[in-house]
């Protein structure tokens, strides 16, 4: 802990009202706990910090909670079905990776869920059971916990109920939660809340890179001296104008069939299929964690890079240079060699010219069939913000039992790629594991997972 | 990657801002303490409670955009290349294709930019037609524009920005609500601290005056219900202040690693010694009156470049004009920064340029710096009647010449988000 170690510790001793409109009706005193003056000043470390993965919580179209999401994706079943709840036929997409079986109230109180979006609910139902899963406890120091987490596209179902609203009926009939339940930072405001976190915490937006982003930038965080971050992040956009807006980036499958619809490097790649929920994972820095005795290590994150390939408002790079040096610079920063990675879990975007450079940029840092690849969003659908992050828990997961689940839906690889696509599931020692990911518009990124070792003093 | 001892500088500026022209513009008007607040004309305001905002009279073709540029994107994103154009040319650097031989390695340059709302604007206009008008919750794919995926998804913004200048370096929309504008060039700054790239085109930007996002301030009473006299609408500090005005824009700024523009003899106007954000924990509209929050952010932000209080020669204050914010905001002032709080002047743009959300941040740190550079403190408009809990210096209606080797911009936001940023006369001789 470098940051001053000051406590500000709520002692609010009068009573504060906040009515619905979030007005602030009664007023608490001034607390001071501490002379602004002759305070102990520390600039930020600039040392390694070494970031372990404690927690990780799972809210995906393949389960609830990370065990049944590993044993789905481990069973090879297809998360990718018909859309329920309205008929997408109009919009050319009929399949989707939905979350079925999702009681949010299980997670959340009634008044928290009529205020907030299934975006959020699922946000706030993933870092119950991140923090459950590491048996964390937030400390009384409520600055060393932080939220850090990834958006994509806000609340959208929210959101298209109150516009209908305002359009159909007029501005009055606009619900007093609009304000806070569709903007990006909604699910990082309200985990805060909830939970009582109130460190630096963050969200930003890189399409489907932003699940490993919000880690890269998690980082960050805990180098200037806050303990632990929140990261990763959900998506809930299986709903008709958000799936309408997604449509139009011409990367969505028309395929009726879900096997045949988001076939990442296979020669009937046709786009992909998108999908809602993601991962939330507790990150600690590594003396922290030890301090709490926490349960256990899933992982430890030793490397991340990001480049924008700066090319095109849309379209990729020509060339995999950008994406190529991503890897690169992420495999520097944790200081391992490209024959050291045991496992690459790919962006797998299932359209023929994305899965080519990324194909090109793999096989650039690693070589010709020189590591085993995956692309296990082939089953859940491509959750933006939300699949990088659940990306980066089946790499953890995989890590743990020694094996490496299939890329779904491959019948026909296209070999020309080089890669050694996984298509069974394979037993593997894994050491170490790279997890890709990319967003529209060409953001790049790559993140490094270690085994957890224990430190022999 | 963690390099030791990196300082960042802000070498160039570039600002869309309501009521004037360019980053001189902006700063001419809001050093005469004119106010750009005026009757909606985006659309019929009649029907909201509050009908006032700041607009920017905006041609994008007029500044340099192209047709298709315009076609596909949000005007939140048009504001922001914009900004960034003008920033980018203030800079002296030469970034982009067929960039000089002394222009930096493109991988080495990044780009974070803010945004609470992203294309809001483009979503609504689209939508009413999608679904005549909120006849048709199965929207209509026929009536659809080919870039809604990029309104949808604000990383848009980022892309545009990076690939105008072939930033190739880390790129990312940061989406923090209110505070927004702050932390992208904070995140920006630690870029650049860490080694990952020399030099960020950091901003914020916002477009968010359209009939929706007025509904739902409307609903929760946050903006003001002054309809009478738009051009006073906002008042910030002032006993009489009823909520905020809403405002668009945005603000971009060059950061560069000092030892990096000081090799090219870069002009810079000043240093980013300090970020730091917190959360409040407490409520997604509401602020506790304590301002403990914010005052830590302070305390972090002044303490990374070992400044104390007392140093601070300005104070760029959130202000939104809210009853709740500007009595938080006061006391977390007082909190952080203690007796000097009460000599230090602090003052509120948007009493001028309302309160545009995201941009706001970035754009109150473009006023920052350039009050550090010219040692010229903006005044806070429309500043007449004191309240009793607002008791510090406002610097009411008047610019002020005044010692600034220090100032800091402060942001709070819906989500708790409390966040500060300290900026320097970087041959400031530390205490």
């Amino acid at each position: 802990m470098t940051e001053l170690a000051r406590s500000r510790s709520d002692t609010v001793t009068d009573t504060t009202v906040v009515s619905e409109e979030g007005v602030v009706t009664e007023v608490a005193g001034p607390v001071r706990e501490t002379a602004p003056m002759g305070r102990a000043i520390t600039a930020p470390p600039r040392g390694t910090t070494r970031l372990l993965v404690t927690g990780i919580g799972v809210v995906a179209p393949s389960g609830i909670g990370v065990e049944e999401h590993w044993r789905s994706l481990l069973r090879g079943e297809l998360a990718v079905r018909p859309i329920e709840g309205f008929d997408a036929a109009r919009y050319g997409v009929t399949v989707a990776g939905q979350v079925r079986g999702f009681d949010a109230e299980q997670y959340i109180a009634p008044q928290l869920k009529v205020q907030t979006d299934r975006w959020s609910w699922m946000s706030l139902a993933a870092a119950t059971l991140a923090a459950e899963d590491a048996g964390y406890i937030p400390t009384e120091e409520a600055y060393a916990t932080s939220v850090f987490l990834a958006a994509g596209s806000g609340g959208n179902e929210f959101s298209q109920h109150e516009i209908q609203r305002l359009w159909a009926k007029g501005p009055k009939s606009v619900g007093a939660y609009q304000s806070i339940a569709w903007f990006y930072a909604a699910s990082t405001g309200q985990v805060s809340i909830r939970d009582g976190y109130k460190g630096p915490s963050g969200v930003v937006v890189s399409e489907g890179a932003g699940g490993l982003d919000s880690i890269g930038w998690a980082r960050r965080v805990v180098r200037r001296g806050t303990p632990a971050v929140l990261v990763g992040g959900t998506e809930a956009g299986v709903t008709p104008y958000a799936l309408l807006c997604q449509v139009t980036s011409g990367r969505l499958s028309t395929a009726a069939r879900p096997e045949d619809a988001y076939k990442p490097f296979d020669r009937r790649a046709n786009g992909h299929a998108i999908g809602e929920g993601g991962a939330i994972l507790l990150v600690e820095e590594a003396d922290a964690a030890r301090a709490r005795s926490a349960r256990h290590v899933w992982g430890e994150v030793v490397g991340y890079g990001a480049t924008h390939d700066a090319h095109h408002h849309e379209d990729p790079a020509p060339d995999a240079t950008q994406y190529a040096r991503a890897i690169r610079i992420s495999l520097a920063d944790a200081g391992v060699t490209p024959d050291e990675v045991d496992l690459v879990i790919a962006d797998g975007a299932g359209v023929p010219e994305l899965d080519a450079l990324e194909a090109q940029a793999i096989t650039t840092v690693f070589g010709e069939r020189g590591v085993p690849v995956t692309a296990p969003s082939s089953w859940t659908g491509r959750l933006m913000a939300g699949g990088s992050a659940l990306n980066v828990a089946t790499a953890l997961l995989a890590m743990r039992d020694g094996l490496v689940p299939a890329t779904g839906n491959v019948d026909e690889p296209v070999e020309e790629y080089g890669l050694d696509l996984v298509r069974e599931t394979r037993e593997r020692d894994l050491d170490v594991v790279v997890v890709l990911a990319r967003g529209f518009g060409g953001f790049n990124s790559s993140l490094v997972l270690r085994r957890h070792r224990e430190e022999t003093q | 990657m963690s390099v030791q001892g990196r300082r960042v500088v802000i070498t160039g500026i570039g600002v869309v801002a309501p009521g004037s022209m360019g980053r001189e513009g902006f700063w001419d008007m809001i050093t005469a303490g004119r106010t750009a607040t005026r009757r909606i004309t985006f659309f019929d305001p009649s029907r909201f409670r509050s009908q006032v905002a700041a607009e920017v009279d905006f041609d994008a073709r007029r500044l340099g955009l192209t047709a298709q540029e315009v076609h596909r994107n949000d005007r939140f994103v048009q504001f922001a290349m914009v900004a960034a154009d003008e920033a980018v040319a203030d800079s002296g650097l030469r970034l982009g294709v067929g960039g000089a031989p002394d222009a930096p390695e493109p991988e080495r340059v990044g780009v974070t930019i803010g945004s609470a709302v992203g294309a809001t604007t483009r979503l609504e206009d689209e939508y009413v037609d999608v679904s005549d008008a909120g006849k048709h919750w199965l929207v209509d794919p026929r009536y659809a524009s080919r870039f809604l995926h990029q309104a949808l998804v604000p990383s848009c913004a980022a892309t545009e920005v990076a690939v105008r200048f072939r930033a190739q370096g880390p790129g990312t929309v940061v989406s923090t609500g209110c505070t927004s504008g702050i932390d992208a060039v904070g995140y920006g700054s630690q870029l650049i601290e860490d080694g990952d790239a020399d030099v960020v085109i950091a901003g914020a930007s916002d477009a968010p005056i359209s009939p929706i996002s007025m509904a739902c301030f409307d609903t929760i009473r946050a903006t003001t219900a002054n309809n009478a006299d738009p051009e006073h609408a906002s008042k910030p500090f002032d006993a009489r202040r009823d909520g905020f005005v809403m405002g668009e824009g945005s603000a971009v700024m060059v950061l560069e690693e000092l030892e990096h523009a000081q090799r090219r003899g870069a002009e810079i106007y000043c240093e980013v010694t300090g970020y730091a954000n917190r959360c409040n924990a407490f409520h997604m509209t509401g602020l506790r009156p304590d301002g403990v929050e914010m005052a830590e952010a302070l305390d972090q932000a002044l303490a990374q470049g070992r400044i104390d209080g007392s140093e601070v020669g300005y104070v760029n204050a959130h202000g939104s004009g809210t009853k709740q914010n500007d009595r938080h905001e006061t006391a977390a002032v007082k909190l952080s920064l203690g007796e000097a709080a009460y000599r230090v002047p602090m003052s509120s743009l948007k009493s001028m340029v309302g309160h545009s959300l995201g941009a706001i941040g970035s754009i109150e740190i473009a006023a920052t710096a350039l009050a550090v550079q010219r040692q010229v403190v903006p005044p806070t408009a429309n500043y007449e009647v004191p309240d009793p809990e607002c008791d510090l210096d406002y610097v009411p209606k008047t610019a002020r010449d005044h010692k600034v080797d220090v100032a800091v911009s402060v942001g709070s936001g819906f989500g708790g988000f409390q966040s500060a940023i300290v900026l320097a006369k970087p041959d400031r001789r530390p205490s």
